[in-house]
């Protein structure tokens, strides 16, 4: 395992994108032949659309195309969604206008409902959901263990089997002992 | 040929009623010719079935588009690898496999089963006739594959395009024989309830048939990611999806299970347990193939839906309260045979192993049906989605990662310090030379630097136990180092397989670790023109797009996107992504474009490139790259944990049950003495 992780050897914590055109412009851009089959026809896309910060926006709002996946997720990935890009194009420009990503989920989740989000909001009804199954195992935890305690003394309260006596074994008997109880136990 | 299928269906049903009414009756009077006309019946509703099952590869492969089913899954112009697996594309020919699957596991069961389980087999053969009874009339009711159109379509409406991926042919049987093969061991467990017999005989019967189960699930849970990942384009294996959360339920009740069975058969211990389990396992199965058919939660899986889900919601609230009524009376018989003595022994680990597991299910199920919940609470709709489950599932699926560790480490019935020093010192290094690396070079992600770190813990684990079994065989027997492991493996293949079953756990913890690290980009693209995008390891990729091309295939219109890759200037080749348009025999379209993904993988990382479309119909194009860390592990662990399954199930090698029970027997003796 440690050479596996030696050799994995992340260099970057936070990895950066960049994206830049070596030859911009360049090129020959022939027609094809039959563009219907390729699909919706796209808009290029800009700089502005692969914003960290509004991927992390959409990736915390919900497409509403009944896809179940993220604004992010969707546009660039369902390519006949046509509610994924227009849902982009709103969390654009409420970016441009100065909204924080903050402002902009909750004026998503003010026209939408919270099924907007890709996670409850953690209020209200909604932390049951969050905390519910780790209180559930934290308390089945605790009484497992207080049980296992109970059993263990119960068993301990039976008078104990005194080892019968004998000759002591030999380094080589207790290895082929070991080695049988260990086959017993496979 | 449908006519034969449409009566087949219905000889099954008057079978299944009659395998019923004679399993329970032959059970519970101990009539030898009810027994043998129960015995008798599972096998002729699975020829009736296999008579149905024919009869609508028939209507499938002679492209009869006057049956409903065959119109709307297949087309002529559909490759046959795809209308044999067309029986299951759609629901309806999926409930017939499934009624068909079971029947010859039913069969199989009272086939193979040794003598001295013989007991049980009306009971299993009325319990098997029940369900796939259930099945049949689902079939008949509501969703009939042999129903009839009233016109002749020229041509069918095709596969859908996702579906027309060989992981789909794979997937789907795989996950479907792991839910039905569920079905025995409930059967066997349904019946040591009624015979009253619960000793240890039933889980010996079971023991296989449970290892099946949980292989074949295993396997396809596996395929369904492989699939998701090269099909669905979103460059993820698993997104917490209804349906994909219905598949994982019954595995993690079953793995814990199949550790916890190890307590009743070494100690006579956990026997309401284990039943329970089992018990639950299998509705859990049934409740995945109702939130997968009833669309009651939203969920991508959408192809599958529709109103039969209801008619699973009434089998399971039937199913759930008899079983557990059954249970209910049978407890006083379920008393355990001895005590736990130590809280640090391997029978207390198992305990809190399986209080993870079924903690896990429970937290999977329970954000599965909130949305229900919290509009049937408050009146809002709410949507539960990966933020969601990684954060409430990661904490329990890492503290359940370092008691796969921790459990082999520990003695039965009872540790002593000294013992425990000389366990916990490999993995406690191997733990913190991980940690201490990781940091070092630079990770960290607190999930993945734990995900991580506790595989370390885990490797060091059973490299420790191979390690000393070896030596200890090598010592002994004076083997040479590859026969000591061969033999050691072979000859405790339970213990042994069981690790590997743990390494390729370990792999794919690995794997969901390096998803922490995953970098995307999209990029719009004229010929010649490049996007650079710098991976996790620092190196930088570069993507020249250079052309597309359009052609037609055999069932499809296909415009490909190809861009040559680059790292750090190093030439690595090409890589290929399509628009695919599909067409019925007459050119018309039948489904919207999808895409095929272009992936580069090896040990360290996938490419993973999107074909979105292009600008203006021209050459200009649009592609999403993703560069997603150590999916390869995912994969190749997903293999180790099926070898592992492989090779517990393998037949021979171990101390054989009736021996181990003779064992414990003895020892009592001894004791008591």
């Amino acid at each position: 395992m440690a050479g596996v992780v030696g050799w994995v050897a992340f260099q970057s914590v936070s990895p950066t994108v960049s994206q830049s055109d070596t030859l911009p412009g360049a090129g020959p851009t022939g027609k094809l032949g039959d563009p219907q089959r390729a699909g919706r026809p796209l808009e290029p896309v800009t700089a502005r659309d692969n914003l960290a910060a509004i991927q992390a926006i959409e990736k915390r709002l919900k497409c509403t195309c009944g896809c179940n996946l993220d604004i992010y997720t969707c546009r660039t990935t369902d390519f006949t969604c046509s509610v994924s890009p227009a849902l982009h194009q709103q969390v654009l420009a409420r970016y441009e206008a100065g909204q924080s990503g903050e402002q902009i989920i909750a004026a998503f989740v003010a026209e939408h409902g919270p099924a907007i989000l890709m996670a409850p909001p953690r209020r209200g009804f909604n932390l049951v959901a969050y905390f519910l199954p780790s209180v559930v195992v934290v308390i089945a935890g605790v009484l497992l263990t207080l049980a296992l305690r109970r059993w263990t003394r119960l068993a301990g309260d039976r008078p104990a089997v005194a080892p019968a006596a004998g000759p002591p074994a030999s380094p080589a008997e207790l290895e082929r002992l070991r080695h049988e109880l260990e086959r017993i136990d496979a | 040929m449908t006519l034969l299928g449409g009566s087949a269906l219905w000889l099954a049903l008057l079978l299944g009623v009659w395998g019923a009414i004679a399993g329970f009756a032959g059970g519970r009077t101990g009539r030898p010719d009810l027994q043998r006309s129960a015995r008798h019946a599972v096998f002729a509703m699975c020829a009736a079935l296999l008579t149905a099952v024919f009869s609508l590869e028939w209507a499938l492969f002679h492209h009869d588009f006057n049956v409903e089913y065959v119109a709307a899954y297949t087309s002529r112009n559909l490759p046959t690898f795809y209308i044999w697996s067309a029986l299951y594309a759609g629901q309806r020919g999926s409930l017939l496999f499934w009624a068909t699957v079971l029947t010859i596991f039913g069969s199989l069961a009272q086939l193979l089963t040794a003598g001295r389980h013989r007991v049980y087999l009306p009971y299993v053969a009325a319990v098997t006739t029940v369900v796939a009874g259930f099945f049949v009339c689902v079939m008949l009711f509501a969703a009939n594959p042999f129903d009839r159109l009233p016109y002749t379509p020229l041509d069918g409406r095709g596969m859908n395009p996702q579906l027309q991926n060989p992981g789909m042919v794979f997937h789907p049987p795989m996950l479907y024989l792991g839910y039905i093969s569920i079905t025995i061991p409930f059967a066997f467990a349904m019946a040591a309830l009624l015979s009253k017999r619960l000793d240890a005989d039933w889980l010996v019967a079971i023991r296989k048939w449970t290892l099946l189960s949980w292989l074949f699930l295993s396997v396809g849970i596996c395929l369904g990611m492989w699939w998701a990942y090269v099909e669905l384009g979103w460059g993820g294996y698993w997104a917490w999806d209804p349906v994909e959360n219905a598949s994982l339920l019954p595995w993690l009740t079953m793995t814990a299970f199949l550790h916890s069975v190890m307590i009743q058969e070494k100690r006579g211990m956990l026997k309401k347990w284990n039943l329970a389990l089992i018990i639950g396992s299998w509705l859990l199965s049934i409740l995945g193939t109702f939130i997968t058919r009833s669309g009651v939660i939203s969920s991508v899986h959408s192809f599958t839906q529709s109103g039969v889900g209801y008619f699973f919601l009434a089998f399971l609230v039937i199913a759930g309260v008899t079983s557990f009524t059954l249970y209910a009376k049978r407890l006083p018989l379920l008393e355990a045979e001895t005590r736990l003595e130590s809280m640090v022994s391997r029978e207390a680990s198992f305990l809190f192993n399986n209080l993870l597991f079924v903690g896990i299910a429970f937290s999977v199920l329970f954000g599965t049906l909130f949305p229900i919940l919290s509009e049937a609470v408050r009146g809002t709709k709410v949507t539960v989605g990966p933020p969601f489950f990684n954060l409430v599932n990661i904490p329990l699926g890492l503290a359940l990662l370092l008691l796969t560790g921790i459990g082999p480490l520990i003695a039965w019935r009872r540790a002593s310090l000294p013992n425990l020093r000389r366990q916990f010192a490999v993995p406690s290094t191997a733990f913190g030379f991980t940690l201490l690396m990781l940091l070092v070079v630079g990770v960290r992600d607190i999930g993945a630097l734990l995900a991580i770190a506790c595989g370390g813990f885990v490797a060091g684990t059973i490299a420790q136990e191979f390690w000393r079994g070896t030596t200890a065989r090598h010592r002994q027997y004076g083997e040479s180092w590859p026969l000591a492991l061969a033999r050691l493996v072979g000859r405790n293949r339970r213990r042994y397989g069981g690790y590997i079953v743990h390494a390729g756990i370990v792999m794919l913890f690995f794997a969901f670790a390096g998803m922490a690290f995953k970098t995307e980009t999209e990029a719009t693209l004229r010929p010649g023109e490049s996007a650079t995008i710098k991976s996790p390891y620092g190196w930088t990729y570069t993507f020249t797009h250079l052309g597309i091309s359009q052609y037609d295939a055999l069932n499809r219109l296909v415009t490909a996107g190809t861009v040559e890759v680059r790292r750090d200037g190093k030439r690595l080749g090409l890589l290929t992504t399509e628009k695919r348009q599909h067409v019925d025999a007459l050119g018309r379209s039948t489904f919207e474009p999808s895409t095929e993904v272009g992936i580069r993988s090896d040990l360290r990382e996938d490419l993973y490139v999107v074909l979105g479309g292009v600008v203006n119909g021209s050459e200009q194009a649009v592609y999403r790259f993703t560069i997603n860390p150590l999916v390869w592990w995912v994969w190749y662990g997903g293999m180790v944990v099926a070898l592992g399954g492989l090779v517990v199930m393998w037949p021979g090698g171990g101390v054989p049950a009736v021996k181990r029970a003779q064992a414990g027997y003895m020892v009592k003796l001894v004791g008591k003495t």
